[in-house]
């Protein structure tokens, strides 16, 4: 399939207006030593039936969708209204680019000025940036903008933050002159706040806490951003599962300075894991060093209020190495699927929402730890997800269960040694009680 | 002209635009105990499905994008996006796949992955890629970690990365967050990099030359070849912004060119959506010598079944998390089976053939600084008109709005003052590449007849042109609360 | 059009002596390249500055530009005007919109800076 608008008579006459002899003519400033004088080893063309087809088959070799899955850990199945898919498909919103001439960008400008309200409102932040990439990302970026507001050296990170996160912030920060330090969980699952109290110190940034964390943990927030602030370091709280907001006190009311994370349960696909959508709000004062792009409020020269990208003073194009961050895009279109969903569901379906999933998860915890032999790892009170232990290895439980059509969660060992036998269960409102307690009947039998 | 308010002003207690299914597992008053529960969540509207619908089609409306028409946005390669690559997106068997799944569940995705970076290592000429960078920057910034992580092996991570002056701005800022120092390359009088001044800057303290080519000028670096020469004597690399691969595929590699590292963007050069400013996706290839320090994981094959590699000690590590914008690469994918080796080859050709076209409708309309031959886009300025009428290439750019097009690129390349740095693309019709030219052109006459007209440009939009000073000094990034 | 009393850099600094003080600002000639100001970044009081310093930042809504020290000395004033009225800067750079006051360490550096017949010749090597 082409898609070449111009017709072979077009190509004549115009390549004769530009005064070239042949297409070929038209690259005489590539040295015919850097020419590719061959074609490209590619499949042939399809036609679009043809394509189709293609692709139905090789989707076909996903066979994940036949499972009922308990598989959380950062990305995470939710129901999407069918009012996302329709307003996000509109070529209106999926084919511009960057807002860059707002006159002709208002629609894409105001959604994102929405999504920075809405952001503002669930984290309880002064303001928000446009999005970035993911929710690792925005952990990174957030320990970088820690570096730059307070000048320290030192970073913490707990262990209970998604493991790909703590990954990432190694990653980006390690030509940067920042030491990442790691703070251990305690047996309720939340953070050890002795150990934060011995590594807190004042050349340390701050510290970047998972709530609910890697273990579906609420973690203590308040209590902790005090001792953070006793060093006068900055508490970062990171949101993995952005549902949680819907119901879990706003992180900003407990003491964070910075709230990043992961909004892909907002009107995403799990989508094997991209593209997500990153969120960052912050306090106001912090405001020029906040990354990304932000969409601020402002007036024409009739007096008509309308949305323009501001403060890029900050951003690469124009301060180039001394840049907050190097981004240069947002998750626009994910932007918008998330405003489209938190819209529809609003204020009151939201907290529904999330309330469903605590209670569906607590039935399911209940149930799946009264199977004989499996125990809950940790006492802390949790939100959609928690760990299980089990009574023997569980890799090859996993795998007997995979055979009943039960995906039952991540082995969380190869993330963490120190939690053998163990599995990180997600329950969401998509899953009902019949396929809890299908779950709760499989365990038992495989561990018999 | 009607203007859609914002969705808190039209909410009302009471309304609900959702349903979802009743609670089906037995109450249990003791479920939410000991959590710390919010109140409400301030301003959070509460509206009807219709009243949510027709809020979104309405900001829909006060959008131009590529299917309304030409949209020359130099660099950022505005060309059509097929269809049935985002309904292929949409198939739940790839949509609905966990990134945690096991590998033997997801083998459809781990499939796609292998043969996407065997596709861009063809089309390229490079040994490997790396599908994680979630855009363009974050590849660049993949990329110059990788030259670092190269250097450190082999001892130093060396102190400098050379940039050109006609660069993007995420090249410095990139190489910046990979620990080095920028020096800046002066371009010559035909806009490209000149071998001497190179020769000059290049010591065994430089760790890379970050070259575009063709670069934002839309000038081939013709020279590239010694270039490659010179920062290899030296023992740096040579990594190449590919932001403007669609001149130069299926025509030249940068691998056979003496490029070492490179990064793609497949929402421009294929064709994935650009949707209001993303999801992108960057991924980055590189030579033999660069394989080992790629991001983990890496997807094997082995026999006929996919695989996830971690086990890689020399990887710089993880960027993002799981496998990057997968849907994007997936779309991408698509779109090269659909072109084929011709039809890839064909995109490049129509993409230099339509520029030159422009190019030609213009010439002697609008100043043109770097006369040298162009590739898939052109630089021109504002000079003519702002000498003689006081004219600036943002008068021009709002002018054009009011006859039907999207504004070039402007002010970028910073080497051209005043820049319009224009694009179209291979998938525009002559049809449409004419209506451009003319309009062009006759904001070119206006300029001479009515400035008053440019000046106050444009007219007929859902606003006028807005105070970007006002939003700069007192800056409104969220709603205040006040029902307008 | 530049104050007779006023000593400039190359970098488009004025520096305005008395006695051992002496006022910091930005010339004519560079917040008008500059663009409307919407920002400017002050040192703390207290702050110690070599010559050529770093001392702040001034946006403007496409441009970042920083500000050095003419002098070395202490900073003992800044301007908190500019915070709520950056664009003071661009309606009396030389008056109303100085940036800092410092208490000179030496004066070795300032004889090192234009006059103003100097600097508008500078200037006019600029625009060529």
């Amino acid at each position: 399939m082409s898609y070449i608008a111009l017709s072979g008579q077009d190509q004549k006459e115009m390549l004769a207006r530009v005064g070239a002899a042949s297409v070929d003519d038209l690259f005489c400033c590539i040295p015919e030593d850097s020419r590719l004088r061959r074609d490209l080893d590619l499949p042939a063309a399809m036609t679009e039936p043809e394509l189709l087809r293609h692709m139905e088959t090789v989707a076909g070799r996903n066979t994940y969708g036949r499972y009922r899955s308990f598989l959380g850990g950062g990305a995470y199945h939710h129901y999407i209204p069918t009012v996302v898919d329709s307003l996000s498909a509109r070529t209106e919103f999926v084919s511009p680019y960057t807002p860059y001439q707002p006159e002709v960008s208002q629609g894409t400008l105001q959604v994102i000025f929405e999504y920075q309200t809405l952001i503002c409102r669930l984290t309880g932040m002064d303001i928000a940036n446009a999005s970035l990439y993911d929710g690792a990302s925005a952990a990174a970026e957030a320990a970088l903008m820690a570096q730059r507001l307070t000048h320290r050296g030192r970073i913490l990170v707990a262990r209970s933050l998604h493991p790909q996160y703590r990954e990432t912030i190694r990653t980006l920060t390690k030509n940067l002159a920042l030491a990442v330090e790691e703070v251990g969980f305690g047996d309720c699952g939340g953070l050890k706040s002795a150990e934060l109290r011995e590594k807190m110190g004042p050349d340390v940034c701050g510290l970047i806490l998972q709530s609910p964390n890697m273990f579906g943990v609420v973690e203590d927030l308040a209590a902790l951003a005090a001792i953070v602030h006793e060093h006068k370091g900055l508490m970062i709280t990171a949101v993995a599962e952005g549902l949680s907001l819907g119901i879990l006190e706003a992180p900003g009311k407990l003491g964070a300075d910075i709230v990043c994370g992961e909004a892909q349960s907002f009107g995403l696909p799990t989508s094997f894991g991209g593209p997500g959508l990153g969120f960052m709000g912050c306090k106001k004062e912090f405001l020029r060093q906040l990354p990304g792009r932000i969409c601020g409020q402002t007036k024409d020269v009739e007096g008509k209020r309308g949305f323009v990208l501001t403060l890029s003073t900050r951003e690469q194009h124009i301060r180039r190495e001394k840049a907050t961050s190097n981004i240069c895009s947002n998750q626009g279109w994910c932007a918008l699927r998330a405003t489209i969903y938190l819209e529809s569901v609003g204020q009151t379906g939201l907290r529904e929402i999330a309330d469903q999933n605590i209670r569906k998860a607590v039935y399911a915890a209940g149930r799946l730890a009264a199977v004989p032999g499996v125990k809950l790892r940790f006492s802390g009170r949790t939100f959609n997800e928690f760990v299980l232990v089990l009574p023997k290895d569980a890799a090859s439980a996993a795998k007997s269960l995979q055979a009943k059509g039960i995906l039952p969660g991540l082995e969380l060992a190869p993330f963490y040694p120190e939690l053998p036998n163990t599995l990180l269960v997600c329950v969401t409102e998509v899953r009902t009680k019949e396929e809890i307690d299908g779950f709760a009947a499989a365990l038992e039998e495989v561990l018999r | 002209m009607i203007r859609e308010p914002l969705i808190f002003e039209i909410s009302d207690p009471g309304k609900k635009g959702y349903s979802i299914p009743k609670l089906d597992v037995p109450a249990d008053p003791s479920a939410l105990e000991g959590l710390p529960l919010r109140a409400d969540i301030p301003d959070f509207p509460q509206v009807s499905e219709v009243e949510v619908v027709r809020h979104f089609t309405r900001l829909s409306q006060q959008n131009y994008c590529v299917d309304l028409g030409l949209y020359p946005l130099g660099s950022c390669t505005m060309k059509y996006n097929p269809k049935v690559n985002d309904r292929i997106a949409s198939f739940p068997a790839f949509a609905d796949t966990h990134p945690l799944a096991p590998a033997g569940m997801v083998q459809g995705n781990l499939e796609i992955l292998h043969r996407m970076e065997k596709l861009l290592s063809e089309i390229t000429g490079f040994d490997a890629f790396t599908l994680q960078p979630s855009a363009g920057a974050q590849g660049e910034l993949v990329g110059i970690m990788l030259v670092r992580a190269y250097h450190e092996s082999k001892g130093i991570p060396r102190r400098y990365v050379l940039i050109p002056d006609s660069a993007h701005g995420t090249n410095p800022s990139s190489a910046h967050l990979s620990g080095y120092e920028v020096k800046e390359i002066k371009s010559n009088a035909s806009g490209r990099i000149d071998p001497a001044v190179l020769e000059q800057a290049m010591t065994d303290e430089v760790a890379a030359l970050m070259v575009t080519n063709p670069n934002t000028l839309g000038v081939f670096e013709s020279d590239i070849c010694l270039i490659a020469e010179i920062v290899h004597a030296k023992g740096g690399l040579l990594y190449m912004d590919g932001a403007n691969m669609n001149a130069l595929a299926g025509v030249a590699r940068p691998g056979d060119f003496g490029v070492d590292v490179l990064h793609l963007n497949l929402h421009k050069t294929f064709s994935t959506p650009h949707g209001g400013g993303g999801p992108g996706s960057g991924p980055v290839g590189v030579k033999k010598i660069l394989e080992p320090f790629l991001p983990v994981p890496v997807v094997a094959k082995k026999g006929e079944a996919y695989a996830l590699d971690f086990d890689r000690p020399a990887s710089i590590g993880r960027v993002r998390s799981f496998f990057g914008n997968y849907l994007v690469v997936l779309k991408a994918m698509a779109y090269i089976l659909s072109l084929g080796p011709k039809g890839v080859r064909e995109m490049a050709e129509i993409a230099v053939l339509n520029a030159n076209y422009i190019r030609k409708g213009l010439e002697g309309v609008y100043d043109l600084q770097y006369d040298t031959a162009s590739m898939h886009e052109v630089v021109f300025s504002d000079k003519i008109q702002k000498e003689a009428y006081g004219i600036t290439n943002l008068d021009i750019a709002k002018r054009l709005i009011d006859h039907g097009f999207h504004p070039p690129t402007m002010s970028f390349p910073l080497i051209v003052h005043g820049a319009l740095m224009i694009e179209p693309t291979e998938t525009e019709s002559r049809r449409d590449l004419d209506l451009f030219i003319e309009a062009m052109r006759t904001i070119a006459r206006e300029a001479a007849e009515n400035p008053a007209v440019l000046k106050e440009a444009p007219h007929h939009t859902y606003v006028r042109r807005l105070d970007e000073t006002a939003a700069a000094r007192n800056p409104i990034v969220a709603w205040d609360g006040r029902k307008a | 059009m530049y104050p007779q009393d006023f000593k400039f850099t190359k970098d488009h600094e004025w520096v305005k002596v008395d006695g051992d003080t002496a006022v910091v600002g930005i010339s004519d000639f560079a917040q008008k390249h500059l663009g409307d100001v919407v920002f400017v970044e002050l040192p703390a009081v207290g702050t110690k500055l070599a010559v050529h310093q770093t001392i702040g930042t001034i946006e403007s809504v496409k441009a970042v530009s920083e500000v050095f020290s003419p002098a070395a000395g202490e900073v003992v004033e800044t301007n908190s005007a500019l915070a709520d009225a950056p664009e003071t800067i661009n309606q009396d750079p030389h008056g109303t919109g100085w940036i800092l006051k410092m208490k000179l360490a030496d004066r070795g550096g300032l004889d090192a800076l234009m006059a103003a017949t100097d600097y508008e010749k500078y200037l006019e090597g600029l625009e060529h």
